[in-house]
């Protein structure tokens, strides 16, 4: 739709600030985080981080967060007529790059294959806006990218307005084309560097109202599908740098385990391809010429191992110091006639393993260094590893790659940071990967957890909702979202009271159940630990809505009318409505078999999940060659409401992912840990969902907007479906659930990999399976 | 050091490397095709899927002193020519659903599919429906959970080649 220039100045709305700097191309920008309304803002108080001295020279960056240019980001329009932007955040699958490239192409009427985004290196002077996490990408940067490109549609009007020899008042935009008067055109290329500044200047400007979007809320494809499909896409490992050879570590048999010797050290290093072979802190490296020649000589080393920090340690002493670690509830014992549901669930070790394994390219030399990796917090791993290193920041390049998923893991940066320690051991740069077995035993994971729900009810009302939640630390050492931050910064941050205070501030209670609490408590153990597509509301919320259905078991109701009477928001009430109508709520349905409906609000946004599943013989029974089977999930219904959908169709995939993981945390997907050691070592032992455990029927509906904000969407679904499924299963066996995964307890459903060699070998058998 | 040729996407190759070396690393580390991932290595996730001699395989289960001179090695890259296209169908029925989200699990996705629709059409079983029984066979993780994408695009492309 063309647009003039006159209706962009429409009255009432609020006015932007945002820049041309100087270039010779038009280069245009925004400030990132709230302060695009506010530009005066520039050199306002830094967030605190949780214990900054570690990671950061606080000073430094206090200087650099006052630099006139700090916490811009920049969108270049060239002589091509192409727009570009580098994304200071990693795009591992969620879909921002395209949510972003649709952001420019709204504001700037320039169609989206013409837009180019990438993903910016660690800019440290960004500070905590370079990280993305809690879902909140486009909601922190849905205002500054609009406000770029709309000053580059203004920049670029004003030159057409000289060269077509026209007012900007007679001229409209279509297309990266400016029309005037008696049908002249000109091309936004041919304007592209006639529109560039010379000077840096700051420029106001309106956006476009959100009646006249045409791309917004519009669903589109993703800009980068054509190389997904093609595997021209390139991953951290895909990237070529001279020399950096294959690089793998042989790793400990139990968690975070030590080196005390080798014995064979030169008889490895004379393995066929192999280079290099080092003791590093965590375990003994390899570089070769390929990996399978590495994942020889690491089945070859003779290690000597110290123990590690969990030595011994099996789930029934965890579980028990979470039970002792419990905080007490507070509502006093029960008047007459007051009733009450007192349930406790566990919710043990999860793996947060993308199908990337933890990888990372490595050149560092004797005074610089450069690392190419998927990276969420790529300022964090860059500050750290120059530390590591003994080198100033400013010597360290971090490339951040497209990412091969993250649910939690590329928050962190464990390979970037081994790469960096084995390439200078080495004095050679290394393209270093875990192996799959190594990222589920000693990759992070997602910490086993209590919590212990008591609500009491009396005369059809609900008079109090307590919930303890027992954990083992989840490490937030990366730092956090900004949006969270910037509410954290005014509470005490000690370690614990930052966990505490990142709890309180992520979850809430939907429901008007009276006297509601919430509370964290965490135990600090040696496991590697860290969010797993979202931190606490999976495990928290999936507690509270089986609660939910036992207390409107209870008193006589049913479980969707119940939470409807009970909801507080009217836009929860409506996305359960919409489950509940779409998804045939109460239809009859055979024995074992059940319908389950929960709600989850978070990151500004509601998603209410209905879901049917199977629990009878013939299907739980079901024989697929190392598979878990298990009771199946045959129906999604999933209604969800953000406040404004940039991409529904994005949207609609994220909602599709979450509730596959929903799906595997309720189920199947869990950790077993024996003996110091967690014993999941293949994708044919970590029960992620798989073809055979899809829902064969999914919908999922995209409500209208309702805030006109874009809400968070990368987690959002997991807490609903997870919660979906375990009240359908309980409704469908008449047990509630209380042990997560739910064949958690059952036989171990494969038979565990070794831990010394620490990896398996390849099979050598593939040619017989080929189909 | 023995040397080893085969077919690679239509044309010969010859390489210098042990023949115990796995073909997905002669692929991915010696001759720099990318397109086929590492998700395990042990035949499990399916990562790495590609054809030989128009049947879908583990790479990295497949000793490269196991290929014959005439081996046929198809990777993703190869696939358009082998329906003498840009893209093959299965790939356009990608795009039209949007399947991709991080996108490394696709190439071997895909390739797995093409091989299971012409697998279950040589035993006479048309993929025409979302929960046809050739669904439970396919064995790739999706970590990011794009399988009911994955099943519309099957279904839809199943028939146009
Ligand atoms: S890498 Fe080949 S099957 Fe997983
Ligand atoms: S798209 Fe990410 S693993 Fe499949």
């Amino acid at each position: 739709m063309a647009a003039t220039g006159d209706q962009e100045h429409g009255l009432g709305r609020r006015t932007f600030l945002g820049y041309v700097l100087a270039a010779s191309t038009l280069t245009v920008a925004a400030q990132l985080g709230e302060a695009a309304g506010a530009p005066s803002r520039a050199s306002a108080a830094v967030p605190s981080p949780p214990e900054p001295a570690e990671l950061y020279d606080l000073n430094d960056l206090l200087t650099d967060a006052t630099l006139p240019t700090a916490n811009l980001i920049s969108i270049q329009v060239h002589s091509d007529g192409t727009a570009s932007f580098a994304l200071p955040r990693a795009e591992v699958g969620q879909g921002v790059t395209t949510s972003s490239a649709m952001l420019i192409a709204e504001e700037l009427d320039l169609p989206l294959d013409r837009i180019r985004v990438s993903l910016a290196d660690a800019r440290p002077e960004l500070l905590f806006n370079q990280l993305t996490g809690g879902s909140n990408t486009t909601i922190s940067t849905y205002t500054p990218i609009r406000v770029a490109a709309a000053v580059a549609r203004g920049r670029l009007l004003e030159a057409a307005a000289d060269q077509l020899n026209a007012p900007v008042a007679q001229l409209t935009t279509e297309a990266g084309v400016v029309h005037g008067p008696g049908g002249a055109t000109v091309g936004y290329g041919e304007l592209a560097e006639k529109a560039a500044s010379l000077t840096t200047v700051g420029v106001p400007v309106t956006l476009k109202a959100p009646s006249r979007f045409t791309v917004i809320g519009t669903p589109r494809g993703r800009i980068d599908a054509l190389e997904a499909v093609t595997g021209r896409k390139q991953f951290a490992m895909d990237v070529t740098v001279p020399d950096a050879l294959p690089a793998m570590v042989c790793r400990p048999p139990t968690v975070n385990g030590t080196v005390r010797s080798v014995a064979n050290l030169a008889a490895v290093r004379a393995m066929p391809g192999i280079t290099d072979v080092v003791t590093v802190s965590s375990g003994v490296a390899v570089r070769g010429r390929t990996f399978g020649q590495c994942i020889d000589a690491v089945r070859a080393l003779e290690v000597a191992w110290g123990p590690g920090t969990e030595e011994g340690a099996s789930e029934a002493d965890v579980l028990a110091e979470l039970h002792r670690a419990e905080l007490p509830l507070v509502v006093p014992p029960l008047p007459l006639l007051t009733k009450a549901v007192d349930l406790r669930f566990t919710f043990h070790f999860a793996s947060n393993s993308a199908l990337e394994p933890n990888c990372a390219v490595a050149d560092v030399r004797a005074d610089r260094a450069e690392i190419w990796a998927a990276l969420k917090s790529p300022i964090v791993a860059q500050e750290t590893i120059a530390a590591d290193l003994g080198l100033p920041a400013s010597a360290v390049t971090v490339h951040v790659t497209q990412g091969g998923g993250s649910f939690g893991r590329k928050l962190f940066f464990d390979a970037a940071r081994e790469a960096a320690e084995v390439s200078r051991a080495m004095g050679r740069p290394v393209r270093l990967m875990w192996h799959r077995t190594d990222d589920f035993r000693q990759g992070r994971t997602h910490p086993m957890s209590i919590s212990r729900v008591r609500a009491t009810y009396s005369l059809g009302q609900v008079l109090s909702c307590e919930q303890r939640h027992t954990s083992v630390g989840t490490d937030f050492s990366h730092g956090v979202g900004e949006v969270i931050t910037a509410l954290a910064a005014k509470l005490p941050v000690g370690n614990l009271g930052f966990s505490e205070t990142i709890f309180e501030l992520t979850q809430q209670t939907p429901y008007a159940f009276g006297v509601t609490t919430q509370l964290l408590a965490e135990v600090d153990r040696g496991f590697n630990t860290g969010s797993m597509r979202n931190i606490y509301s999976p495990n928290v919320r999936c507690a509270q809505e089986l609660v939910v259905d036992a207390l409107a078991e209870g008193m006589g109701e049913d479980p969707y009318r119940f939470r409807r009477r009970f909801l507080k928001d009217d836009r929860a009430r409506a996305v359960l409505d919409e489950a509940a109508t779409t998804g045939s709520w109460g239809r009859s349905m055979p024995a074992g078999t059940a319908q389950g409906i929960a709600l989850h609000p978070e990151y500004h946004g509601f998603v209410a999940v209905l879901a049917e599943i199977d629990c009878r013989p013939q299907t739980t029974g079901r024989q697929i060659p190392d598979a878990y089977t298990g009771p199946r999930v045959t129906k999604v219904v999933c209604a969800v409401d953000v406040g404004l959908a940039v991409n529904p169709r994005g949207l609609e995939a994220q909602m599709m992912g979450g509730i596959m993981d929903g799906i595997a945390v309720a189920l199947s997907s869990g950790l077993h840990l024996e003996d110091g050691h967690f014993l999941e070592g293949s994708w044919d032992d970590y029960f992620y969902t798989r073809q055979w455990n899809t829902p064969p029927e999914l919908r999922i509906i995209v409500m209208p907007p309702t805030t006109g904000e874009p809400g968070g969407a990368g987690e959002l679904a997991v807490a609903g479906a997870m919660a979906a499924v375990a009240c359908a299963y309980g409704r469908a066996t008449g047990t509630v659930p209380t042990t997560f995964p739910l064949n958690h307890g059952g036989p171990l459903g494969f038979e565990p990999l070794p831990t010394v060699p620490p990896v398996p070998a390849s099979p050598t058998d593939g040619l017989s399976r080929a189909y | 050091m023995p040397r080893h040729t085969f077919v690679l996407n239509g044309a010969p190759v010859t390489v210098d490397v042990e023949s115990d070396v796995r073909l997905l690393w002669v692929l991915r580390d010696v001759l720099g095709v990318t397109g086929p991932k590492y998700g395990c290595g042990l035949g499990v996730c399916q990562a790495c899927t590609s054809h030989i001699n128009g049947r879908a395989f583990n790479p990295c289960c497949v000793p490269v002193g196991d290929l014959q001179p005439t081996d046929e090695v198809t990777t993703i890259e190869g696939l358009p020519a082998t329906v003498g296209k840009d893209l093959h169908p299965m790939q356009q029925a990608w795009l039209d659903n949007d399947v991709a989200q991080c996108g490394y699990c696709q190439p071997g996705q895909i390739m797995a599919a093409v091989a299971k629709v012409r697998q279950a059409r040589d035993a006479g079983h048309a993929i025409t429906d979302l929960d046809d029984a050739v669904f439970d066979e396919i064995r790739n993780i999706c970590r990011c959970g794009t399988y009911h994408r994955i099943r519309e695009a099957i279904v839809a492309a199943a028939g146009e080649f």
